[in-house]
């Protein structure tokens, strides 16, 4: 058994590795992963707030009925729900889709669904005068809501987004199920042909994840940072 | 899919039902094995956080860190696949004697989620005001005598609830042993999907069990939470 460790497998193959087979061909490798991160990104912001905003109606059969969802999501694991997209989307699409497609949705779906609960939180820590007296300057609940509570409510969730997005760029690792050839899946590619050098293979992997997702953590403490001091003065 | 016929007995009984059932004693076994050890880790990286010397201190940052911030996939791959170069040859004997994708899940799943433990102790650790320590040393008790008898005894309080609800987290983690070979719930499902093309069903029933295991999690935290810390003061 070779015990040393030897890194040329990862310089050869490094193309693969960043972009896959692009432009020549597909997306993949670190370009791919970004791309599923920031696509499920930017439309889960939009699912968890409008699944925030749902979950505080001041209807109970919306917000129960809602909550159920979102805690339903939330008590599964990503890769069942990765399952079962990939088993109904083609089904509600009446046609085969493409596997990037499964991969997004399952992302969004459940990223939704804890981003719904930072809007939630972020909407309750809001003082509760801020919707009185933008009601009784007149505006009906609803515009209250959209134009005074939650601008500011947004403002203080900016950092628990950012640890989301942390979040799911971790999880688009497990697009590789579905056979997707995101970063991971271009390694267990390469892993699977040269066979030998599964260590420095995984290691290279989790140093790449490690730089992009330690980068936005920080930043998201920096922001946390940046938020209470704004508010000190 | 218009045609799809509905078979429920392919998971209520027979060849079929019997594999979602092993699926779940394995998820049940890798999460309760996986859960004590990451706690006991997870305890001993806190520590180390808290240390006053400074490098054991840098250590657990540098773990916390990384292990945080890369994907449970990666480290369960790299574990099962990539730990032999790294690993003394007296353990890989050990290993290679075992269950090796069992063994590498319990490890993979420990490390990821003690990482994420040892902050959820420290955070509970450093909510007990300083007072309290202060008050504890100026009546007499050492540092140690103060952690042990009013730190720690408070602190445990508050962080059981998020430690709950990262032990669910792991096992509903533990369906990506799926990808290494662990016969686990998920695992299982798939299996049934791929000989009875009843996928349907075996998603259902696997879907249904981690709702039951979150649903009865989440209610013993909330009631945790209102019948225990509430009515200490500590919510």
């Amino acid at each position: 058994m070779e015990t040393g460790m030897n890194f040329q497998v990862v310089w050869d193959n490094m193309a693969h590795f960043m972009v896959g087979r692009y432009p020549s061909g597909p997306m993949g490798g670190i370009l791919l992963t970004m791309y599923l991160a920031v696509v499920s990104c930017i439309l889960s912001f939009f699912g968890g707030l409008i699944m925030g905003l749902l979950c505080v109606s001041r209807n109970p059969a919306i917000r129960y009925a809602t909550l159920a969802v979102v805690n339903a999501i939330r008590g599964i694991p990503l890769l069942m729900v990765i399952f079962w997209i990939y088993f109904l989307l083609p089904w509600v699409m009446g046609g085969p889709t493409p596997e990037s497609w499964t991969v997004i949705t399952a992302l969004t779906l459940f990223t939704s669904a804890y981003m719904s609960q930072i809007v939630q939180a972020g909407i309750e820590g809001i003082p509760r005068g801020q919707m009185e007296a933008g009601m009784s300057t007149g505006l009906p609940h609803t515009t209250a809501m959209i134009y005074i509570v939650l601008p500011q409510a947004l403002r203080n969730m900016i950092p628990s987004f950012v640890n989301q997005f942390v979040s799911l760029i971790k999880d688009t690792s497990l697009a590789f199920i579905v056979g997707v050839s995101e970063l991971t899946h271009v390694g267990t590619q390469i892993n699977n042909r040269t066979m030998v050098y599964p260590t420095e293979i995984f290691l290279f992997i989790a140093v790449i994840y490690f730089i992009i997702c330690f980068a936005f953590t920080e930043l998201s403490r920096w922001l946390e940072r940046r938020l209470a001091w704004r508010k000190s003065i | 899919m218009g045609s799809y016929q509905f078979d429920w007995s392919v998971i209520l009984t027979g060849q079929y039902h019997d594999w979602l059932i092993s699926g779940l004693y394995i998820t049940i076994q890798l999460s309760l094995v996986s859960i004590a050890l990451s706690f006991l880790l997870g305890l001993i990286i806190a520590i180390m956080r808290m240390s006053t010397v400074a490098p054991v201190r840098w250590f657990a940052v540098g773990y916390l860190e990384f292990f945080r911030n890369t994907p449970l996939l990666i480290q369960l791959f790299f574990w099962y696949f990539g730990s032999y170069k790294i690993l003394p040859e007296a353990v890989n004997d050990w290993l290679n004697a075992q269950n090796y994708e069992f063994a590498a899940a319990v490890i993979g799943l420990t490390i990821y989620t003690s990482a994420f433990i040892a902050e959820d102790i420290r955070s509970g650790v450093r909510s007990i005001p300083k007072e309290q320590m202060e008050a504890a040393r100026s009546s007499g008790f050492s540092y140690v005598r103060s952690m042990q008898y009013i730190i720690l005894p408070q602190a445990v309080r508050l962080t059981i609830p998020p430690l709950i609800s990262q032990f669910l987290n792991l096992t509903k983690n533990s369906s990506l042993a799926m990808t290494i070979g662990v016969a686990e719930l998920t695992y299982q499902a798939r299996q049934v999907e791929s000989y009875t093309f009843k996928g349907f069903e075996a998603f259902t029933a696997a879907t249904l069990v981690y709702l039951i295991l979150s649903i009865v999690i989440t209610a013993l935290v909330t009631w945790y939470d209102q019948k225990v810390l509430s009515p200490m003061g500590m919510k």
